[in-house]
């Protein structure tokens, strides 16, 4: 009897990891034709509208383009690191989707099945551990390369990425002390009663928000792909659909670094205004994923939203940003936190 | 120093304060601008599927024109290539048996007609020079192609569609032939 169930259990949670990795492809699939098309449109374009209705089909032919071009690996590179730079950036992006809480339970075949794949109780230290992994990915491709300027790009990200951990894992810590547990899935529960941690956390969010941006190499803090100075940055060495591992990874990180954004200060699966218990489980289990993904969908506009408004950082603003205003920042905003948290805590009493 | 022109903008010097030293309020505004543009008007437009209008006196490629009942108005005589300065007109002249009047208007046709495009400078004289209205500048102009001698059109290249059998296509090869006689 015990066996059954953990048989159930494993598939239940197979059959979960499957559509996870396969929804989350698909959706950083269709961010490079969001991408396309918001670029257009904030540009007064049209963008791309040849393959298929409205140019749907466009990430696929990008797809099948790069599976049929040629393989090419530099006689002068290190084979084997090679190919793990684009298999490691691809994979730290999409093991980060582990820990989220999709949604709440539904309840199919007499089982309450959970829409998380592991509810760990460390949840944003695992993401942070994952994230931070990524950019080994990087690291090793551009190093693997042998290339003087992919090499270059590599430590721009290398030393960008821990400057702006930094940051964002003191920006974290206040949002901890708020909410008293390092669980994803608590943390939403805790926004569904009460308000979400953006109201508690406007700051934090804020130093989150760019650090993010800087996490997932994006513009304005994209100076690893900074095609003016380095041809095309860590991936110039690459071809074929290792490189096309390497930008969709990117894609892949910014839909996580949204999921994480959205369930870390924007309620997660919890829809605004309404008190879910009032409602069928399975129904409001759903309608908690869509609101997930509306918050996801608004996460990742904004990211190419900014990309197309703001100009890339210099390497010393980027450096001065980093260190001498977000880390004392997010600094104070702990302190301040702390602060009232302890007064709350002594009833608003000195 | 007196400006040139009345754009003279002075360039603030001045210190920026806090707020403006967080960059915020500033980013914020370019956000906005960036934003105002998604629901602008775009001027492209969809190439293949829409094509801009041509101006009424527009020159594009010669095409050989026919009566209303589907003859040939051309007559062999010449003067369009005497007429053209790049010489990229030949023909050859022969005589219309009886029973093909209902293939040419009069009794002397053109059995052989050739533009080389490469040499045609579409300048319109040969559609001045022409008599017989037998042959105008369309609408069209010369697609690109994978040999030299491709360029070198015949008459089945240059005769406009049948007005008969095939109406439709022949009121588009006529274009805006109409509109134009009406300027001149």
């Amino acid at each position: 009897m015990l066996l059954a169930i953990d048989l159930a259990l494993i598939i239940e949670k197979l059959v979960l990891i499957v559509i996870v990795v396969m929804a989350s492809l698909v959706i950083a699939m269709y961010a490079t034709y969001g991408e396309r098309k918001i670029a257009a449109v904030l540009q007064d374009r049209r963008g791309p509208n040849r393959a298929g209705p409205f140019g749907i089909l466009q990430p696929v032919a990008d797809g099948l383009k790069l599976f049929f071009k040629e393989e090419i690996i530099p006689s002068f590179s290190s084979k084997a690191l090679f190919i793990l730079g684009p298999s490691l950036a691809m994979l730290t992006a999409i093991m980060t989707s582990a820990v989220v809480p999709w949604g709440d339970q539904v309840h199919f075949f007499g089982r309450d099945i959970s829409l998380q794949i592991a509810d760990v109780n460390v949840g944003i230290l695992y993401v942070f551990a994952v994230v931070s992994m990524g950019v080994y990915g990087i690291m090793i491709g551009s190093w693997a390369s042998n290339n003087k300027f992919s090499l270059i790009s590599g430590l721009r990200a290398a030393s960008q990425i821990i400057s702006y951990e930094l940051a964002m894992g003191l920006s974290l810590i206040a949002l901890l002390m708020v909410t008293g547990t390092l669980s994803l899935k608590e943390m939403v529960l805790e926004q569904q009663t009460g308000y979400w941690n953006i109201v508690y956390q406007p700051l934090g969010f804020l130093i989150f928000l760019i650090c993010a941006f800087a996490e997932c190499n994006r513009t304005p803090f994209d100076l690893s792909e900074a095609e003016n100075e380095l041809v095309g940055g860590y991936h110039v060495e690459y071809s074929s659909m290792k490189l096309g591992f390497y930008l969709f990874s990117e894609y892949i990180n910014m839909f996580v670094s949204s999921v994480i954004m959205a369930t870390l200060f924007f309620g997660g699966y919890d829809i605004p205004f309404l008190n879910e218990a009032n409602y069928d489980q399975n129904w409001m289990a759903l309608f908690g994923v869509l609101a997930l993904m509306a918050k996801v969908v608004g996460f990742i506009f904004l990211f190419m939203w900014v990309r197309w408004t703001i100009p890339r950082f210099r390497y010393d603003q980027l450096m001065h940003l980093g260190w001498r205003i977000l880390i004392p920042l997010a600094l104070f905003n702990m302190l301040i936190t702390g602060a009232l948290v302890l007064l709350k805590q002594n009833n608003w009493h000195f | 120093m007196q400006a040139l022109t009345q754009r003279l903008k002075q360039v603030d010097r001045r210190k920026m304060n806090f707020l403006e030293r967080l960059y915020l309020i500033a980013i914020f505004k370019g956000m906005m601008i960036t934003f105002m543009h998604m629901f602008k008007k775009k001027p492209t437009i969809n190439y293949p599927e829409k094509t801009r209008p041509f101006s009424p006196v527009f020159r594009g490629l010669q095409i050989l024109n026919r009566d209303e009942e589907g003859r040939e108005n051309c007559t062999a005589c010449g003067l369009c290539a005497v007429a053209c300065p790049a010489e990229a007109i030949t023909m050859e002249a022969a005589e219309r048996q009886p029973g093909e009047e209902h293939l040419y208007r009069e009794e002397k046709y053109a059995a052989k007609y050739e533009i080389n495009m490469l040499r045609c400078i579409f300048c319109g004289l040969c559609e001045e020079a022409c008599p017989k209205d037998a042959i105008y500048l369309s609408e069209t102009f010369a697609p690109a192609d994978y040999q030299r001698k491709q360029f070198i059109y015949k008459k089945e290249e240059l005769l406009i569609p049948h007005p008969v059998e095939n109406p439709e296509a022949y009121k588009k090869a006529l274009g805006n032939k109409v509109k134009r006689e009406q300027i001149n």
